[in-house]
């Protein structure tokens, strides 16, 4: 067994320096990395830091949690977001995604099928054409954005509840979980109470007009109850589910529930 | 706003009597360091859409990024609600904000501001406070009970859409939010820098005499 050196009594170096990595950006990681990660360059952070940090974290997540909690307790189904007249929306109505407009999936409406799995009793693949047949309503909503900004846009399609009651889906189970073609594997859980908000849409129109690329042609999850980045794009598949399959943003660490 | 004329003699002749209670303290300090929770992560969250065209220096941010920084605020705001709420109950109950806030008299604050800009106003008897604290440590609280309606009304703008009503509609909120940090900066850079220029004030916010 390879001899252990302490540097705070009781507390592994190597392990000391491992929690470290884990707290930093992937760039700086890399580049600590790269420099050379030693001990020696460990001390030019406070012993206290390090430690505490891995700790803070934990702690953190687990009043995220709490807090989810609390988000789920206060949802009322009831109440629906603000809606707006035509004249408040923004214009034009911002691009948002973690990459480039030149980088966001070109789908072919033509061979594009919306996949629907997990509890539901009928897991036949939607064409775009059928889905456009099913009854479509228009909302004006306020898109609010995690970082802070918001912008109010027209969406319509048709409510998700709809959808999910006409698939027989299985209305108990506990999430709906959305997998996106945009690039890294975008995907996201929604709780079942918010899939079955009044409000919340499967949309294929933007102001009118069929869903731009921008704004996640074929078809986007409009849940104005919710937090921007819980609003899938570009969707793939839907799957009804009891597990917690986690999502590209909740993973890194935004509030799950994330709710409005 | 602040004098320095107190001597060692009227510190040793004063009889002594607790100036700062316990729960004071207590709620005082659990208040600072969740204020500074939430500003450094409040940068933080602003840093990610600034609302003006400057950003906070990074090392003064909490987080490491937007993820974190939400962790933190997130975190934070149940100190600063829970015990923000207990100093409110406890400063009404006790008749603690009616005996050492009021009354807050024009008059008063005039007299008292031009005394302390003449450097004329003393801290002789730390229990009673001036015009110009009464009128800063009630505006504080008001603003600290402003800051939390308009972050509750933009954490959950639906759920709780008449605290967003309150203040208009939801961008204004962030313009009420921010502009209540930056009240309480500033109160923060007074507040400790006349702590400062009268020790015993300080010694009084710690050991309570």
């Amino acid at each position: 067994m390879a001899k252990r050196s302490f540097l705070i009594p009781g507390v592994d170096k190597r392990l000391l320096i491992k929690d470290s990595l884990k707290t930093m950006p992937d760039v700086t990681r890399r580049r600590f990395i790269a420099g050379g990660a030693s001990l020696g360059a460990l001390t030019l952070l406070t012993g206290c830091d390090v430690v505490d940090s891995s700790s803070a974290d934990a702690l953190l997540a687990k009043v995220s949690k709490f807090n989810d909690a609390v988000q789920s307790f206060i949802f009322n189904p009831d109440a629906l977001a603000p809606t707006f007249p035509e004249s408040a929306i923004t214009k034009p109505f911002p691009f948002n995604a973690y990459y480039d407009l030149d980088d966001a999936p070109e789908v072919d409406g033509k061979d594009w099928k919306l996949e629907v799995r997990g509890l539901v009793d009928n897991k036949k693949s939607w064409t775009l054409d059928e889905l456009y047949k099913l009854p479509q309503f228009t909302q004006i909503t306020r898109h609010i954005c995690v970082e802070g900004w918001s912008a109010i846009g027209s969406w319509t399609g048709t409510p998700l509840r709809d959808f999910l009651k006409f698939v027989g889906a299985d209305t108990r189970a506990k999430y709906v979980w959305f997998q996106c073609a945009d690039k890294d594997g975008y995907n996201s859980p929604l709780d079942m109470r918010t899939a079955l908000h009044p409000q919340t849409q499967m949309t294929f129109k933007y102001a009118g007009e069929i869903l731009p690329r921008a704004y996640g042609f074929p078809m986007k999850i409009r849940v104005p109850t919710k937090l921007g980045f819980k609003n899938p794009k570009y969707v793939v598949s839907m799957e009804v589910t009891n597990d917690y399959k986690g999502g590209y943003w909740e993973d890194q660490g935004y509030n799950s529930f994330s709710g409005s | 706003m602040s004098s320095l004329r107190v001597t060692d003699e009227q510190v040793s002749t004063t009889p002594a009597k607790v100036i700062q209670p316990a729960w004071v303290r207590i709620m005082h300090w659990i208040n600072a360091l969740a204020m500074i929770l939430m500003i450094l992560s409040g940068w933080q969250i602003y840093n990610a859409s600034p609302l003006f065209g400057f950003s906070f220096p990074r090392d003064y941010t909490l987080g490491g990024w937007l993820g974190g920084g939400l962790l933190w605020h997130f975190a934070a705001m149940w100190l600063l609600m829970v015990n923000g709420l207990a100093y409110l109950v406890t400063g009404f109950a006790t008749g603690r904000f009616r005996k050492k806030l009021l009354p807050i008299t024009a008059s008063g604050v005039l007299h008292d501001v031009r005394a302390a800009l003449t450097f004329k106003l003393g801290h002789d008897d730390l229990t009673v406070y001036n015009y110009v604290q009464r009128l800063l440590y009630a505006g504080i609280i008001l603003v600290g009970v402003l800051i939390v309606l308009s972050g509750l009304g933009m954490w959950k703008p639906v759920q709780l859409y008449y605290l967003v009503m309150l203040f208009g509609d939801y961008p204004t909120a962030r313009y009420v939010h921010f502009f209540c940090m930056a009240a309480i900066c500033a109160f923060l850079v007074i507040h400790v820098l006349l702590a400062l220029l009268v020790p015993k004030s300080l010694r009084a916010m710690i050991i309570g005499r």
